[in-house]
């Protein structure tokens, strides 16, 4: 059986990042062992087992969402540890960052309707191939989404690779969805399926606390039944992937 | 030298704000806009005095920060000195 406390977890701290706490407590209430908190000026990530861009609003967002903190000092090895093949997941902002980094393909343009949208939404985990997702596979998650620039864009020869590859990871279960992302994208992974980029907040639900329940979903198999928890379930998968 | 980069949104890229300003101004009478297109522009004071090596960093600047070049165009425009007026590279 997995030792999930063995997992050795760093999440990259940024000025203007405000769930960088919020992941750590996620994550040690799921492994048990606290992951290291890695300020963006140091030169050293070290060799974790999984790397989480957490979500913000990193150096305000002058310039473009994540735009600045794709080029901070850390992410030189953050790129290192990508091409190592080392796992890692980006949240929100942190999805952002991860695609100005070009670890993943695309762009997360302003939403649609130009409105700041918070609130809980439910995603479909389409990607059914792949490590990181093993224990959602084909589960429709509720989780907060809590963004003003979600509305996922590339260009139809990408949209098809991502596609073919199986490397849309969750679609947004409902018609229309909340930001115009294109083919209701929601998360996407790298082509060898161990970056993971999602604009919801997995680290919102992860106690029934958080209440909520389902935000619905017609299709697909639902989690444990407590949607407080989905985050958490989601978490526990890409952990236990990555170690 | 003086360097000012004017970032657009590529044609058929969602613009949302251009969007909104273009219903807004519609509906305050101004009929005749057909379009909008937003942007920003950021302007450098750069220790360089060949305008061709200023525009070569400048445009390297462009492709590694200053612009997403999936979504976004750029143009670059010099002015040596405050005195002559601007000049296209």
């Amino acid at each position: 059986m997995l030792n999930l406390k063995q997992a050795d977890i760093a999440i990259v701290s940024f000025p203007g990042a405000n769930c960088d706490r919020d992941i750590q407590v996620a994550c040690h209430s799921i492994t048990g062992k606290p992951p290291r908190l890695v300020w963006h000026k140091h030169a050293e990530l070290g060799r974790p087992d999984l790397v989480i861009l957490p979500g913000g609003f990193t150096f305000g967002d002058y310039l473009r969402q994540g735009a600045i903190a794709a080029h901070s000092p850390i992410m030189d090895e953050v790129r290192e540890h990508a091409w190592r093949g080392g796992y890692i997941l980006g949240i929100c902002n942190g999805f952002q960052i991860l695609l100005e980094m070009g670890l993943l393909e695309g762009v997360l343009l302003p939403n649609k309707h130009l409105r700041f949208i918070c609130r809980d939404i439910a995603i479909t985990a389409v990607s059914t191939d792949n490590p990181m997702l093993s224990d959602v596979a084909g589960m429709t998650l509720t989780l907060p989404i809590a963004h003003i620039a979600g509305n996922y864009f590339t260009d139809p020869d990408t949209l098809a690779r991502l596609h073919d590859k199986e490397q849309i990871a969750f679609t947004y279960t409902h018609s229309p969805n909340p930001n115009g992302s294109l083919a209701d994208i929601a998360g996407i992974l790298s082509e060898n399926k161990r970056i993971l980029g999602l604009m919801p907040h997995p680290e919102r639900k992860i106690d029934s606390i958080h209440g909520g329940g389902h935000a619905g979903g017609h299709s697909g198999r639902h989690s444990s039944g407590h949607g407080g928890r989905d985050g958490r379930v989601l978490l526990k998968s890409v952990i236990a992937a990555a170690i | 030298m003086r360097i000012t980069i004017t970032i657009t949104h590529k044609t058929g890229v969602l613009d949302p704000e251009a969007q909104a300003i273009t219903t807004a101004l519609n509906n305050l009478g101004y009929s005749e806009v057909k379009g909008v297109v937003t942007g920003k522009s950021i302007t450098l004071d750069v220790d360089e005095t060949d305008v061709s090596r200023a525009t070569q960093k400048v445009a390297k600047m462009c492709e590694t920060l200053l612009v997403n070049t999936i979504i976004e165009d750029y143009t670059i425009s010099i002015n040596k000195t405050k005195k002559t007026g601007k000049r296209n590279a």
